[in-house]
């Protein structure tokens, strides 16, 4: 590691910190209609668009209402997005004449898209034309990531009220999502990174006659329009194959800050958000001094894992030692312009939030840097997590420490003066632990069939771990991968399953919670209170998160990554 | 039921429309107003003739030019196909992709650098990129080729060191990122002196 290297990574945190504070304010501001001009004449434009699609602007929904919107809304783009993708060799905006997706493809990719994850079983600038990219994936990558604010605002709206069943209006949520959040922030990005060398352009691809005299084609469209909302909405798909490794993604050092602040910026900034609309911010600190511890040790393994190099470079005499002159370390499938300290502390950040975006390949890590991103996924991407799925994960392990801390010192649990009780305690086990159950159901399926084992790319210990990492990545929604991985159809198919229930249990297992708290009373924090809004709050929820998630992932890690990284 | 289904297909047709179509084509049209050079993808053109990207590797083979990384794309450096090798880091293609490489920097740059060892060889040099096109090598990696480029070509080798050190782009208020040579760059700007 380097002194520079620290440094990055240190900056990197207060920088994010700084602009999450401030738009988690905003972001409550907005839902709660206590911004000025959510409520001037945009208000009208609102209401318009509420009364076409034929919601109520007068009208909240309670939480099974709100639901099975969310749910319709969810299946009339699956239905569309899917004709979409199978007809695009029928449809314009196909410059390079590229053939309808295949169908195990498509319903993926479809799953994959509508569920926020952007798992991609293609390369986008050889199977993906214009319109697929722009009208059906980097859509859903706006409406995907409002859905899932909307969702979280809702739930909070659960803590925050009290005697009532509503939480909200689902198509008010959403829009607001969408036009006083996710699009503004991403027509800032996107032009910043045009500026810095990003492709915007409806041109086809590029013919060069190279210094060498060869023809060279470089693939180009309007990359820095979706490559701005990918990062935001925590979505994570390419418009390249190799993502944002690839330069005209993710040109310079200045770039790659930004657009991984951007992966973090709206799942922090909904804690200090959450903060705000139960009025009690230090609450919000417990959690973020939660998330950000184990952000924290993430990176702290990951970057000297990387930097020490795998046991084939070191062994073969090459000079991996930073300096000056190299950044040294494990640099197979990495890019020299990020070099070790950026790409150890990307893949971090995109597996702690459910983006799964990548500027360097996952498959070509060491043991164990390799294992930090897997794990992280594994938490249940509560690690701040998806916007909007992160944070409604994350209390579900909330409540299951509450529950727990108060079986130790024997009194009935509370939550910001909510009992909670055994309705709440089931749906949050429900949340908190259907996912990883799947994972591990998914991967034991993987390599007991024989498709499941052609599926692999490489072998023994670590084609393992690149099936766990599939099944892991899809359940929770990351969308990154060791990316070696894939078989049609099985995998596609199986990975379609894992997609679509990941994100749907806990999703309304999260509005069930909101519900559920939103119908209790409010009682008065007494002197035998269990604080949750202090250091020992936070460490427990670390130790349950740690316990829970990480005792079902360690014996499933032993198989693959641990045996590779002693062997 | 049937109402509640058809107006929710309007609105996804909305949404479609504003962030599918309208919000794609209205950054197009700033990009291309105000960016046009990086929006179109940062060509350089010599004579009028777009001879690559800044931002794509294109496979310098030639003796007398800077080499890039290795590119683990079909065919190598294709800019149409990014890719990573998806090598583990246990694997033995790996171990065979790092021998070979080290094999073919040695006999590259061995007769140009007496005395040259495995040691002296940078990481990035027998190592896949990221994309496969990344258009940068490590300031280490340009050393070591500076004194075959310079003899090839009949140059002091300070005047090729000078060129690497012009083609060098910084971190990030000298902070973030790494450095590294634009391979592209300098070897047009060493075809511009002549040799």
């Amino acid at each position: 590691m380097t002194a520079n290297g620290i440094a990055q990574i240190l900056l990197y945190a207060v920088i994010l910190t700084a602009l999450a504070y401030p738009l988690g304010i905003y972001m409550a501001r907005v839902y709660e209609g206590t911004i000025s001009f959510v409520n001037g004449p945009l208000a009208r434009v609102e209401r318009l668009f509420l009364r076409l699609v034929g919601s109520d602007p007068e009208h909240e929904q309670n939480w099974k209402g709100y639901a099975g919107s969310v749910l319709l809304f969810t299946i009339v783009f699956t239905v569309l997005l899917y004709l979409l993708l199978r007809s695009q060799g029928h449809l314009p905006l196909n410059p390079d004449n590229l053939p309808g997706v295949s169908a195990p493809i498509a319903l993926n990719t479809t799953a994959s898209f509508v569920s926020n994850t952007n798992w991609q079983y293609y390369g986008g600038e050889y199977t993906m034309s214009y319109l697929s990219q722009m009208a059906g994936l980097a859509v859903q990558n706006f409406v995907s990531a409002a859905a899932g604010m909307a969702v979280l605002a809702a739930v909070i709206r659960g803590f925050a009220r009290r005697n009532t069943s509503e939480i909200g209006n689902f198509w008010r949520d959403l829009y607001r999502s969408l036009v006083y959040i996710l699009l503004p922030l991403s027509v800032v990005l996107a032009l910043v990174l045009v500026w810095q060398g990003v492709p915007q352009t409806f041109s086809g691809h590029a013919v060069a006659h190279t210094v060498q005299g060869v023809t060279q084609q470089i693939a180009r469209g309007p990359v820095a329009s979706q490559v701005a909302i990918k990062q935001l909405g925590t979505n994570g798909g390419g418009w390249y194959n190799s993502n944002s490794a690839v330069p005209f993604e993710n040109p310079n050092g200045f770039t790659n800050l930004l657009e991984c602040v951007a992966i973090l910026l709206i799942p922090m900034a909904q804690v200090f958000m959450f903060g705000r609309m139960i009025g009690r911010m230090r609450q919000a600190w417990a959690l973020w001094g939660a998330m950000f511890v184990l952000m924290a040790a993430g990176v702290a393994i990951a970057y000297p894992a990387e930097q020490h190099g795998s046991a084939v470079l070191r062994d073969s005499g090459v000079n991996i030692a930073a300096g000056s002159q190299q950044s040294g370390g494990n640099m197979q499938d990495k890019e020299v312009r990020f070099g070790i300290a950026d790409t150890a502390l990307w893949a971090t950040v995109t597996t702690d939030a459910s983006n799964g975006s990548v500027n360097g390949g996952h498959d070509a890590f060491t043991p164990l840097g390799g294992s930090v991103p897997l794990a992280n996924i594994f938490f249940g991407e509560v690690i701040w997590g998806g916007v909007g799925s992160g944070l409604y994960g994350m209390f579900f392990y909330v409540l299951i420490t509450v529950f727990i801390a108060g079986l130790m010192v024997g009194r009935t649990p509370e939550y910001l003066g909510k009992k909670i009780e055994a309705r709440e305690i089931k749906i949050a086990a429900v949340g908190a632990l259907f996912v990883p159950t799947m994972v591990l159901v998914l991967t034991g399926i993987s390599v007991v069939t024989h498709a499941g084992l052609a599926s692999m790319y490489n072998s023994g210990a670590h084609g393992f771990s690149e099936a766990l990492y599939a099944y892991t990545s899809q359940s929770n929604n990351n969308g990154s991968a060791f990316a070696g991985y894939g078989g049609l159809p099985f995998a596609a198919n199986l990975g379609s399953v894992a997609l679509y229930l990941g994100r749907f249990v806990p999703l309304l297992a999260g509005l069930a919670v909101g519900g559920s708290l939103a119908a209790k009373k409010t009682h008065p924090e007494s002197a035998g209170t269990f604080r949750t809004d202090g250091a020992t709050f936070a460490i427990l929820l670390v130790a349950i998160i740690v316990l829970t998630a990480g005792l079902m992932v360690f014996p499933a890690l032993t198989l693959g990554p641990i045996v590779e990284g002693l062997s | 039921m049937i109402r509640t289904i058809g107006r929710t297909i309007l609105g996804v047709v909305v949404l479609t429309l504003i962030f599918g179509i309208a919000y794609p084509v209205v950054m197009t049209g700033i990009a291309q107003v105000a960016f046009s050079d990086t929006a179109n993808g940062s060509l350089i053109r010599v004579n009028g003739t777009t001879v690559g990207s800044k931002l794509a590797a294109q496979g310098f083979t030639g003796a007398g030019y800077f080499h890039e990384r290795p590119s683990a794309t079909v065919p190598a450096y294709n800019a149409m196909g990014t890719t990573f090798s998806n090598l583990g880091p246990t694997s033995d293609a790996l171990r065979t992709q790092v021998r070979d490489q080290i094999a073919a920097v040695m006999k590259a740059e061995g007769p140009y650098n007496p005395g040259l060892r495995v040691g002296d060889i940078p990481v990035d040099a027998v190592t896949t990129s990221g994309s496969g096109i990344d258009p940068d090598i490590s300031p280490a990696y340009a050393r070591l080729q500076a004194r075959r480029v310079a003899a090839v070509r009949h140059l002091s080798l300070s005047t090729v060191e000078q060129l690497i050190s012009r083609y060098t782009d910084g971190r990030f208020i000298g902070l973030f990122g790494e450095p590294g040579v634009n391979v592209l760059e300098l070897n047009l700007a060493l075809d511009r002196i002549g040799h």
